[in-house]
């Protein structure tokens, strides 16, 4: 553990030197990336350390004991989750100089201009065309489900560089700059009310050939990084029991026995060993990891997650009875950032809706389940070798 | 509510592997599916063979049982892993009955008594089963016997293994825990026709049956003995699940029609890797509450009944999903997907059924029922 014992020791001296108590929070962030503790598995020089990933909630932990800032990691989650990663191993030095400070600080917020109206789930069939111009491409297109584009200042994006050949194939992946002209970001109203995500339209949007990620063409694969560290966030500490939204229902539960019924009873103590036994699945995929046996659980926790979401919730609205007639409030505003168990429990039935089609729908996380990790057959594909101009749509 | 103060160790151990390769091999070579079910319709429906291997020679019997009273010293771990395998073969051993419930029954005893018949147990030599219905819940009230001048007199239903029994621990109605040999004048051993003819159960009658005394404490002892039973039927129950799963994948790998392979469909595909996820959350349950019995955490009667309620669902859940995706086949009496069917129903009631658990659960979790 020489490599926790000198994390340990670098994150005081960093405390040391700059007391969070007496430090501009800026200023303390920036010296932070700088001391390589911002992620400590990115390299040197680039705000980590190169050291294993896992051993981040060192710092993380002494940080916490000592009540400094952090860079407000749900307002910047698409940046560091997805942009980070995938600029880290497609970028070129300049890239990834330019780019990755700002964005851990929490300067520059990012967006993702993936999903089309017409590419869902089929997200390869994107028709978004790059066409390029000298050393600038020209950019014409439609992206939805953009959270955070009315904030952002980059997007990664995808676009089609290529429609004569196969849909994977002709897929080009760039940084895109939110202020172009061409960029126009309009508020997605959902059934929530609020607009937590926007439509963006590309008109002529000019972007310099410095700001691909990867090779022409070679977009899809880039693409697969950003989408593979999605869900990656593991680590931090551990889930307590009743730590997500089977918390709320308990607690109403206990405060209210007037709303109490048996049929609701049984279904709440079923919602309960069932949230339990996800959270438990957690905690086990994590000692996994920790103890480097990383399994195929992964894979399932989404599915457990969006489920139990909308079924506890929905228990939670019936619980209510007369205040499940009741909604918080419709307002159309536009939130910097999500929080599934947050407002009251007709938001959060109406929310958890989405969290079996945002980032895979549970159908697709069926199909990779029973194909990647039971080895089932594949579907059968009309499309693999069709260029996509070809395709049906 | 009561929080685990610590997360439990939700892992297997290389030890542990050791020990789960070590009696699949075993299994593989002298249990086979075909050897089960001709088994079950002969008057022997217990492998004895098996269970001299098992017990005697790999020294299972007693991996409960601390080395100073004649056994193994380990731990509910392990013994829950040796329940996964015993489980994936739906093996016909008195393993649950014996080396886990009555052993965990006179665990809970002390004397010279409890220390003869617990390193008896321990050996393998001995079988020794508890003379309670098999669906009784931890907790819950059980027949007693009447006593009189030292002999027994009562009449027990439902009790797992009874017929190969040596031994029988029998509650008293004077609230002491009696051993009586199978062997004794008065007893007789009626086995009935069972649903899961791998666990049988025997109705037993005891007139004047001769009977040592144990040591007091007759309920605490059950209720212990049947709490480590349901939480380590969790990780049987596992074994049940994973077995039928793997099955089910490989054959619908091989079956044809419509000129595909049958689990190339997305209907099967879909049931299929929901099976899967049952069977990933299933294991971090029965781990939790073989981690919690070991250790002694004082969660471990929630651990156990979180266990049981999700268990009894997957494992009945994933071997009627098997008999359905199998097709006919699966309805055939040569087919072993009926032995993890009505092992997987049977466990549903062993030791508690879900309900009985969620009853417990919601006192432990301080999640109540309505008050009228």
């Amino acid at each position: 553990m020489t490599d926790a014992n000198d994390l340990r020791r670098r994150t005081r001296e960093l405390l040391a030197a700059h007391p969070p108590a007496t430090t501009d929070r800026k200023a303390f962030l920036e010296a932070r990336f700088d001391a390589g503790l911002a992620w400590v598995h990115f390299p040197e020089g680039l705000g980590g350390l190169g050291l294993p990933r896992t051993l981040q909630s060192v710092v993380e932990a002494e940080l916490a004991a000592a009540g400094a800032p952090d860079n407000d990691p749900r307002r910047i989650g698409i940046g560091l989750g997805m942009a980070a990663p995938t600029i880290l191993q497609y970028g070129t030095e300049e890239q990834k100089r330019r780019f990755l400070r700002p964005l851990w600080l929490g300067e520059e917020v990012w967006c993702q201009l993936f999903s089309e109206p017409g590419a869902g789930s089929d997200l390869a069939a994107l028709g978004t065309r790059a066409v390029k111009d000298g050393d600038t491409w020209v950019v014409n297109g439609q992206k939805v489900w953009t959270s955070s584009a009315h904030l952002a200042r980059w997007a990664i994006l995808i676009a089609r560089t290529d429609p004569d050949v196969p849909k994977h194939r002709g897929i080009t992946y760039f940084v895109c700059d939110m202020t172009d002209p061409g960029v126009e970001v309009r508020p997605l109203r959902q059934i929530t009310g609020e607009a937590e995500f926007n439509e963006v339209f590309l008109s002529d949007v000019r972007i310099p050939d410095a700001h691909r990620l990867g090779e022409v063409g070679d977009g899809w694969r880039v693409a697969q990084t950003t989408l593979n560290n999605e869900r990656v966030a593991i680590g931090g500490s551990p889930i307590p029991r009743e730590g997500g939204m089977i918390g709320k229902v308990a607690a109403t539960w206990r405060d209210r026995p007037d709303l109490r019924t048996h049929d609701l009873h049984q279904r709440l103590l079923d919602l309960w060993v069932e949230a339990e036994a996800a959270r438990l699945t957690g905690a086990r995929l994590r000692q996994q990891l920790v103890a480097g046996q990383p399994g195929p659980e992964g894979a399932g926790m989404k599915l457990s997650f969006a489920r139990l979401n909308q079924q506890i919730s929905g228990l939670e609205v019936e619980l209510l009875g007369e205040e499940g007639l009741l909604y918080e409030d419709w307002t159309m505003v536009r939130p910097e950032q999500v929080n599934f168990t947050g407002r009251d429990a007709g938001y959060r039935y109406l929310r958890s809706k989405g969290n079996s089609i945002e980032g895979g729908t549970s159908e697709v996380l069926l199909n990779i389940v029973a194909e990647r990790v039971l080895g089932l057959p594949a579907e059968p594909r009309t499309d693999k070798d069709v260029a996509w101009k070809d395709l049906a749509r | 509510m009561s929080a685990p103060a610590t997360t439990p160790d939700l892992l297997y151990s290389q030890e542990e592997e050791d020990l789960r390769a070590a009696v699949r091999d075993l299994l593989a070579d002298r249990c086979d599916a075909a050897s089960v079910i001709a088994r079950t319709e002969s008057g022997e429906p217990h492998d004895r063979t098996l269970w001299k291997s098992l017990a005697e020679d790999m020294g299972l019997a007693g991996l409960l049982v601390p080395e100073e009273r004649g056994g193994q010293g380990a731990s509910h771990r392990e013994a829950a892993v040796v329940l996964e395998e015993l489980g994936r073969a739906v093996a016909p051993v008195p393993y649950l009955t014996s080396a886990v419930v009555a052993t965990e029954a006179l665990l809970a005893c002390s004397g010279e008594e409890a220390d003869r018949l617990l390193a008896a147990l321990a050996s393998g030599r001995t079988l020794g089963v508890l003379a309670v219905p098999l669906h009784t819940a931890p907790g819950a009230a059980v027949p007693t016997a009447r006593v009189e001048a030292g002999a027994l007199h009562g009449a027990f239903t439902g009790v797992a293994d009874a017929q190969v029994a040596d031994v029988l621990l029998v509650p008293g109605e004077d609230g002491a825990l009696y051993a009586v040999d199978t062997t004794a004048g008065g007893v007789t051993v009626d086995p009935r026709v069972s649903f899961d003819l791998t666990r049988p159960v025997a109705a037993v009658t005891l007139d004047g049956a001769a009977a040592r005394k144990v040591a007091g404490g007759a309920p605490e002892a059950v209720a212990r003995a049947l709490r480590a039973g349901a939480g380590l039927l969790a990780s049987e129950q596992l074994g049940v699940a994973e077995q039928v799963l793997t099955e089910t994948v490989g054959y619908l790998k091989e079956r044809k029609q419509f000129n595909r392979q049958v689990g190339g469909f997305q209907a099967i595909k879909h049931r299929l890797a929901r099976i899967w996820l049952d069977v990933v959350n299933l294991r971090a349950v029965a781990r939790a509450a073989a981690d919690a019995l070991a250790t002694g955490s004082e969660d471990a009667p929630t651990a156990v009944a979180v266990a049981q309620v999700f268990a009894s669902r997957v494992a009945v859940h994933a071997t009627e999903e098997a008999v359905q995706l199998h097709g006919g086949i699966g309805m055939t009496w040569e087919h072993p997907t009926h032995l993890h069917l009505k092992r997987a129903k049977v466990d549903s009631l062993a030791y508690g059924t879900a309900g009985r658990h969620k009853e417990r659960l919601a006192e432990l979790v301080d999640l109540r029922a309505p008050l009228a």
